[in-house]
């Protein structure tokens, strides 16, 4: 007996260390993960607090960083609120069409055309927004402007294309693919029995998808739609290259003047930015930093709170 | 099993392919053997500063690295305070700025010392007018006052058929529009030379003084870059901008009136603005450097000019050796007449005048290296 | 509404023909009304002179309002309701293609005319006007994206296994997970900025290095990697490791040797999705890393220049060469359009030849 434990234990000291050593790497490897977005936080805010002092010609002729911060604000959640009231009867709409109304034959290839949606690189969607997409809406806005006139979204005058609805629709373009992918995983997640007794009631496919899946999926679309905003709220590089900024808060959608956002409005300026001017761009991406934390914090919690119900 | 054969295949696979890429210089770049010229130039310059300066010094860093090949210059459009900054702390030899040092905020002062307490050297390379371009459908000559254009660009001139520019177009047909004025949305010393401008001669049409970023009161459409004023100029009807005539790009450009004229943004007219404008007072001899008379009625003259100027030390020595005769000898090209002419041809600068530039270029030969 | 109301069981006393049977339009109806308003759209924008976006509207209208219309009058107003909402949501699917139709034809017919041998091996070094090429943007790209994931893979993989294997939902493994869903959230910018902040606190002000665009792409793509791990590891049954444990195999040994093996096919695909991602960020690029016109393969030394910068530097430089810039911009967006979905058709394929077979 003893040299059976003898003859066992030197292998054991070694897949003892190794084990010891293996946690800790994994376990570094997680705080490492905690370490830095810690770090994304602290480094920001040491270089964002030196702003808080700027003003006038530091803070870009503004008499102090909040002046400077809250038209871009605006500017971030007006173009954020407006893709996803765009996106989002849209990403529903395709996420049933994936989930119940296309073949399963069909289903899997539709599916595949909506991630590449959300494959194309940002910056390609912004090339494609500037030289296709605003050129060829402008008509479009001329007639809001002069038939919808009244309504202040629509007050124009329309003289150019690349307005922030433009910008809008583009984040909304981008922001579908992830909404749809959440949709429908929620969508096809709702117990086959409920679908199946509705259908047994004689309810048709729209009843049936009312009465039975809508409800399961709630909180998974109020979820997805939290996320979506997320993702339109730090979108930089296609509002940089269709947006004409000119830094004002109106909620006329079509006309020339336009509000900028925050995320674009540093990629446009930090490459010739100096001195405090460049604390004062940190500081504007510490404010969206805590924002889309704060939205995407919200849509998590909706989720998970989803998830405990169900 | 299928899996493993796939595995096995691919990492290698992957290997080779990293190494076909790796270690392959473009094919454009040339080899280190080049025996052309007649100089032993060699090594990395590295400036930067204001971005108005971009085209033309990429044209001059493409014509000076044709006569030193084994000279690798680089120019950051990093600013003008990024240029001014990044010189006084020593990490560029030379920076381009659209405004000289002051004392204002002590950066002669902290230059001076980076220069080992010599006064740097502050010569004008880059002069450019600024065009006001515009987009209007059947007029293609236009003539504006200076009154009209800061009521244009303030928002209290509103129509193109406007009492105050049918008055100096009595033969245009001026279509009764809305009139879409866009400015840069970016800070720009494009912008500040526009505005100081409109500030100086406008008289009261224009309140909001000399300003980098457009006082967003005054409305208009707002456009990133010079590019993107003319983009939003071109696609959008009856506008009109201001940009680097440079890049007008096939657009119309309008007269502006001086004294009783209305003169066009030629090189030729803006470079003489230089000729009748006072140079700065008290400054030392190594400092050539000037406040534009916009309010000139000097026949001939461009007034709405961006004059830019180039940073750099009298002497170099130590550890900067290398890169100071590096600077002198690209500094030599750009003020050369060859390097003007080239940088009016690529980047539609005005060449600056004989006279100024042999000044300019005696500056230059002062530098010394130790 | 209740639906045993109206239930045909409940009309009047049925007459005899129509007993069991409620009457139906045909199943070729949809498609025949999609023809007719088609055609009939056609037929007015031709004789009115509309543009081709009014017709289609026009056709769209008549569909949605016709076809619920020809089934309200016969198979009554429930199936009606039915038909128009399985038109309209099949129309936002054709309404969100429309964009990815439009974005790829452009991209294509504008693109494909630059592409040549040159465009490939050329740098922008002594290139003013037309010539010149994109390597020093392609090389830029492959040198950052392949130390962005020198960086992630290791840190998300041990991290996804500390998760699964180690921490077994203690208290530091849901403060982890939950931050590492967080981190999903941050703007590409900030992370742009961050490395920015970190670097300009070591190497003083106005610092632009590819290793620090390398490191924020790695804020992106770490918990893309751990979340792809995570999952899989998840699916890794536990008998597997019960059946190694009871062979006396360490736990380390357990995880290398089994685990992550019979996991491997779904973290490529994870990695290679990760990837396919973060090769098209520009905005923490722009920040961190800027451009140059020069070959630069030196991550540690200066700018480089990455495809997506490039373009968006073509485009909006502007100037005398503005044509050929923009030409360049649509041919460097084509080639990295083509790199971004070839990594994703590989990560399915990867997907599909490692994922376990069932049976034999």
């Amino acid at each position: 007996m003893s040299t059976t434990t003898t003859a066992r234990s030197a292998p054991t000291a070694v897949s003892r260390r190794g084990d010891a050593v293996f946690a800790g790497l994994a376990t570094g490897a997680g705080l490492l993960i905690m370490l830095a977005l810690a770090g994304v936080a602290i480094f920001l805010i040491i270089e964002g607090v030196p702003a808080i002092s700027a003003s006038g010609e530091q803070a870009y002729g503004k008499d102090n960083i909040v002046l400077y911060v809250w038209p871009l604000l605006f500017g971030t959640l007006l173009a954020a609120v407006i893709a996803l009231l765009i996106a989002t009867p849209l990403a529903i709409g395709v996420a049933l069409v994936i989930s119940h109304y296309a073949p399963r034959r069909v289903a899997r290839p539709l599916g595949y055309l909506i991630d590449l949606l959300a494959a194309v690189p940002s910056v390609v969607y912004g090339l494609w927004g500037r030289a296709v997409l605003a050129p060829a809406i402008l008509p479009a806005y001329a007639w809001l402007a002069d038939h919808l006139g009244w309504l202040p979204f629509f007050d124009g005058p329309a003289r150019t294309g690349r307005t922030i609805l433009t910008a809008a629709i583009v984040l909304a373009v981008m922001a579908l693919p992830i909404i749809t992918a959440i949709c429908r995983e929620v969508f096809l997640q709702t117990p086959r029995i409920h679908e199946e007794a509705a259908l047994a009631l004689g309810a048709t496919r729209w009843e049936m998808i009312r009465m039975t899946v809508f409800p399961y999926a709630r909180s998974g679309v109020i979820s997805a739609v939290m996320l979506g905003l997320g993702r339109a709220l730090g979108e930089t590089m296609a509002v940089a290259m269709v947006l004409s900024a000119s830094g004002i808060i109106t909620i006329d959608l079509i006309s020339a003047e336009n509000p900028s956002t925050i995320a674009a409005n540093i990629a446009l300026n930090f490459g010739n930015a100096s001195g405090t001017k460049i604390n004062v761009l940190i500081f504007s991406g510490l404010v969206l930093f805590v924002v889309s934390f704060a939205v995407n914090f919200l849509g998590r919690w909706i989720a998970a709170r989803g998830q405990v119900k169900a | 099993m299928k899996s493993t054969s796939v595995r096995t295949v691919a990492a290698p696979g992957i290997v080779a392919l990293a190494l076909t890429f790796s270690a392959c210089s473009a094919g454009n770049a040339d080899d280190g053997d080049a025996a052309s010229g007649s100089n032993d130039l060699a090594g990395q310059l590295a400036g930067g500063g204001a971005s108005s300066q971009e085209a033309a010094q990429a044209a001059w860093i493409v014509g000076f690295q044709e006569a030193n090949p084994d000279v690798t210059v680089t120019f950051d459009p990093i600013g003008s305070g990024g240029g001014r900054e990044n010189f006084i702390s020593g990490a560029f030899p030379f920076a381009g700025s659209d405004a000289y040092l002051t004392d204002d905020e002590g950066e002669l002062t902290a230059a001076t010392e980076r220069c080992n307490g010599e006064a740097p050297v502050e010569i004008p390379n880059y002069v450019s007018p600024i065009a006001l371009i515009f987009n209007v459908e059947g007029v293609d000559e236009l003539n504006l006052a200076p009154e009209t254009v800061a009521g244009i660009f303030a928002g209290e001139i509103t129509e193109w058929d406007a009492p105050e520019i049918a008055r100096d177009n009595p033969d245009a047909d001026l279509p009764s529009a809305g009139i879409n004025a866009v400015h840069r949305s970016d800070e720009s010393g494009t912008t500040e030379n526009f505005t100081h401008y409109l500030d100086v001669v406008a008289g009261g049409a224009w309140t909001a003084g000399a300003v980098e970023v457009w006082p967003e009161e005054f409305g208009g459409e707002g456009a990133q870059g010079t590019s993107g004023v003319v983009s939003a100029v071109k696609s959008g009807t009856n506008s009109i901008g201001y940009a680097d005539a440079s890049q007008a790009g096939g657009l119309a450009v309008a007269n502006v009136g001086v004294g009783s004229d209305f003169v066009g943004p030629t090189a030729d007219a803006a470079a003489k603005i230089l000729d009748v404008s006072p140079r700065v007072e008290g400054r030392d001899d190594s400092s050539i450097v000037f406040d534009l008379d916009y309010e000139t009625d000097e026949a001939g003259v461009y007034p709405i000019v961006l004059t830019s100027y180039l940073l750099a030390c009298p002497t170099y020595s130590g550890d900067e050796a290398e890169a100071g005769e590096l600077t002198k000898a690209y500094l030599t090209y750009v003020v050369s007449e060859d390097g003007q002419a080239f940088g009016a041809e690529e980047a539609g600068s005005a060449p600056l005048s004989d006279e100024l530039r042999s000044e300019v270029s005696d500056l230059v030969e002062g530098i010394t290296v130790e | 509404m209740s639906l045993i109301d109206e239930r045909p069981v409940a009309a009047t006393p049925a007459p005899a023909a129509m007993a069991l049977v409620a009457p139906q339009i045909p199943a070729y109806a949809p498609l025949l009304a999609a023809v007719l308003a088609t055609g009939l759209a056609a037929l007015a924008g031709l004789l009115l002179g509309w543009s081709l976006v009014a017709v289609v509207l026009t056709a769209w209208a008549l569909l949605v309002v016709g076809l619920p219309a020809w089934s309200a009058a016969i198979e009554g107003e429930r199936r009606a309701k039915d038909r128009l909402v399985t038109t309209v949501v099949w129309s936002t699917f054709a309404l969100a293609m429309v964009p990815l139709a439009s974005l790829v034809w452009e991209v294509v017919a504008n693109g494909h005319a630059v592409i040549s041998a040159e465009f490939l091996t050329y740098d922008m070094r002594g290139v003013l006007g037309a010539g010149g090429g994109i390597y020093h943007a392609l090389m830029g790209t492959l040198v950052i994206t392949a130390l962005a994931t020198a960086i992630s893979v290791p840190i998300g993989v041990l991290a996804a296994i500390y998760l699964i294997e180690y921490g077994k939902g203690n208290r530091l493994a849901r403060t982890i997970t939950f931050l590492v869903d967080v981190m999903t959230g941050i703007p590409s910018i900030v992370a742009g900025l961050f490395a920015f902040a970190v670097f300009t606190l070591i190497f003083g002000p106005g610092v632009r290095l590819g290793i620090g665009g390398a490191v924020a792409l790695s804020v992106l793509m770490i918990p893309i990697v751990v979340r792809a791990t995570e999952e899989m590891l998840k699916l890794v049954p536990e008998e597997l490791r019960e059946a190694a444990y009871a062979l006396g195999v360490p736990k380390w040994r357990t995880i290398v040797k089994v685990v992550l093996p019979t996991a491997l096919g779904g973290i490529v695909t994870g990695v290679t999705l990760a990837i396919a991602r973060v090769a098209g960020e520009t905005a923490p690029l722009l920040i961190i890393v800027g451009t140059t016109t020069t070959l630069n393969l030196n991550p540690f030394d200066g700018r480089m220049a990455t495809l997506p910068v490039f373009i968006f530097s073509s485009v909006t430089t502007g100037g005398k060469y503005d044509a050929e810039q923009t030409a360049r911009a649509w041919g460097a967006a084509l080639v990295l359009v083509a790199i971004v979905m070839t990594l994703n058709l590989l990560a399915r394929a990867v997907g599909r030849a490692f994922s376990p077979r069932t049976g034999r």
